[in-house]
């Protein structure tokens, strides 16, 4: 109601909707096409990460809260999917839930002692308990050690869809990664996510306005760590492995850097960002421990000249809202 | 020999030693952290990366050019806080005035650019790199065996830590230092080159982890990722004491190597864990950390 009293405010907002409904249908578009043109593997692989950074991009993007342990809710639920799926033999979509349960689970634990503190401190927390839940991955049976959950079955979806069926399992992440992202979207232009916004810009200011900051902070990270597991619950269909890489610190790095590089706080950025990592990563395996470099290379180059990022900067140029 | 709660007691005074040896290591890269943060505002990520270079610096500084451990000692936290102060320089110094935040991004970048490098240099494995000869060998103190290099590590630890707090709470200087922190404004209008020292104040804490990987060199095998497990755990000792106090930093760091070790004899799976669930019942209990001064 007030909107409607600020001319300014709701030509920026028609505005704002009309561009980004252009960009998510090219989106769309873009991805019924590139299966045809890029391995499917690959795609998935990236739009499993695009997922995930966008639910990370939720939290670090809109309430200000900056999660080095992300891996964590990644890594095991991926774990819960693949474990479900290959010992127990549950359908994909129950295992999937499984591994989204987990991640809920975990994110209400790990956010309900990190948002005791903040800032710095909030990175610090996270990064430690990821951490910790890697030690007890590294060292717990069903994980598999070293070796990880391999030959993870893809089994069909709802008795119906054969996932194994590389096409069919491409519409599967697809239809994941739109519901997953609209569902962000959702949460972040909702009255929910103005609160979560204003957190970020103001805490104390948004204390004094009655809000209980803890509580929102704390239903944003459960959030974004249930839709982090969903990302590693998908990726572990694809790959039909879960293993340690999936829980370790260097996998909180890289959806960090996806979601700098693509522009946080921005709608498409962690899609633009996820996409170029997961690419990089690919063309540049050969090189081995130069894509550490690299990636290394362009947290500095973002933070020192680009904080806006890609799409951030795209949007800047062209006036209008990504 | 004899057995305290059924635990042989070079078994358990064994891995007190060890637990004393990681909690000086702990206690010196806090302890940087802590003088660096009070400074710049700025969570050094890059730390578990330049302890390694001081590791490395130990071990290239014999290699090649016949710089014997002692010297290394000096040399190395020189050579490597000198880098420091030239990331503070080229990079640190521009984002003072943003979110700490992207103090945190930017100090991660550099740590995989140096240990990225560093393994595409030397590889994955371990370099060996031994203790001096004067170090060598070891005392029988009746109830268990004492290795003189350990010994002079938790010494030395515990002197330079003490040392730093000395001059930090104790002197002119850092006086200087604690009032730049409260108030950076003031302090250069009363003449005083703060940014200089800002520079310095960062150079020195890396100068810390530095020396800190050169006394770990002849312990741990020198390798590219020594550091970046390690600095995840310093973290969490961090959290757990807070780092308003350097007193606080040190006790908090010793303390948590001793009931590391402890933990390896009486629940050995859990040693690797057992700082972060310290620090996940201290968040409960006292969110600000042991030592903390507001959240």
């Amino acid at each position: 109601m007030e909107r409607a009293l600020e001319p300014s405010l709701l030509a920026q907002s028609r505005e704002r909707g009309w561009s980004l409904g252009i960009a998510f249908l090219a989106m769309v578009v873009l991805f019924a096409i590139l299966p045809f043109v890029v391995y499917p593997v690959f795609l998935m692989k990236a739009l499993c990460f695009a997922l995930f950074a966008c639910a990370f991009n939720l939290l670090i993007g809109y309430v200000g809260l900056a999660s080095f342990g992300h891996a964590l809710f990644f890594g095991w639920a991926s774990y819960v999917t693949a474990y479900t799926a290959k010992a127990w033999g549950w359908p994909p979509e129950l295992a999937v839930v499984g591994g989204i349960a987990i991640a809920a689970l975990l994110g209400f634990v790990a956010g309900g002692l990190a948002i005791r503190r903040q800032g710095i401190y909030f990175a610090m927390i996270t990064l430690a308990l990821a951490q910790m839940m890697y030690f007890f991955a590294l060292q717990a049976k069903f994980t598999g050690g070293e070796d990880g959950i391999q030959g993870v079955p893809r089994g069909r979806l709802l008795g119906v869809f054969d996932l194994s069926h590389e096409m069919t399992m491409y519409i599967f992440v697809l239809v994941v990664f739109l519901a997953g992202f609209l569902f962000i979207y959702r949460i972040i232009n909702s009255p929910f996510g103005e609160v979560l916004k204003a957190i970020r810009e103001n805490e104390l200011r948004t204390i004094s306005l009655g809000y209980k900051t803890e509580r929102y902070k704390l239903v944003a990270f459960v959030l974004s760590a249930t839709l982090a597991g969903l990302a590693g619950s998908m990726n572990s269909l694809v790959f039909q492995l879960a293993s340690l890489t999936d829980v370790h610190w260097t996998m909180s790095g890289d959806v960090l850097l996806m979601t700098l590089l693509g522009g946080l706080g921005t709608v498409f950025g962690p899609v633009v960002g996820a996409f170029i990592v997961i690419a990089m990563q690919n063309y540049l395996a050969q090189f081995g421990q130069w894509v550490l470099v690299i990636q290394g290379v362009i947290f500095v180059v973002c933070v020192l000249l680009f904080r806006r990022g890609v799409v951030g900067e795209i949007a800047r140029l062209v006036r209008v809202q990504l | 020999m004899f057995e305290i709660f059924g635990i042989p007691s070079q078994a358990l005074f064994g891995q007190l030693l060890l637990g004393l040896i990681n909690g000086s290591f702990y206690a010196l890269l806090s302890l940087g952290l802590a003088v660096i943060f009070g400074m710049l505002n700025i969570i050094n990520f890059t730390h578990g990366a330049q302890y390694m270079m001081g590791a490395f610096a130990a071990y290239l500084l014999l290699q090649n050019f016949g710089i014997n451990y002692w010297a290394a000692l000096v040399v190395a936290p020189l050579l490597v806080g000198a880098t420091g102060v030239l990331i503070e320089r080229l990079f640190l110094q521009h984002l003072r005035k943003l979110d700490p935040l992207y103090g945190l991004l930017l100090t991660f970048g550099l740590a995989l650019i140096i240990e990225g490098m560093f393994r595409n240099q030397w590889g994955s494995s371990g370099l060996p790199y031994s203790a001096p000869e004067a170090l060598k060998g070891g005392r029988n103190l009746g109830f268990m065996f004492l290795p003189n290099y350990r010994a002079w590590v938790i010494g030395l630890s515990l002197a330079v830590c003490l040392a730093t707090w000395f001059a930090i709470e104790r002197t002119r200087l850092g006086s200087y230092l604690r009032a730049a922190t409260e108030n950076p404004v003031l302090v250069r209008a009363f003449g005083i080159n703060v940014p200089r020292m800002v520079t310095l104040t960062y150079g020195f804490g890396v100068a810390l982890a530095a020396l800190a990987g050169v006394m770990a060199a002849p312990i741990y095998n020198v390798s590219p990722q020594m550091g970046s497990d390690l600095i995840i755990v310093v973290f969490a000792v961090v959290v757990i004491g807070g780092m308003g106090s350097i007193l606080g930093a040190i006790l908090t760091g010793f303390a948590l190597g001793v009931i590391e070790g402890l933990t390896k004899v009486f629940y050995p799976e859990a040693s690797n864990t057992v700082i972060f669930v310290i620090m996940a019942i201290v968040l409960l209990i006292r969110p600000a950390g042991l030592f903390g001064r507001g959240v």
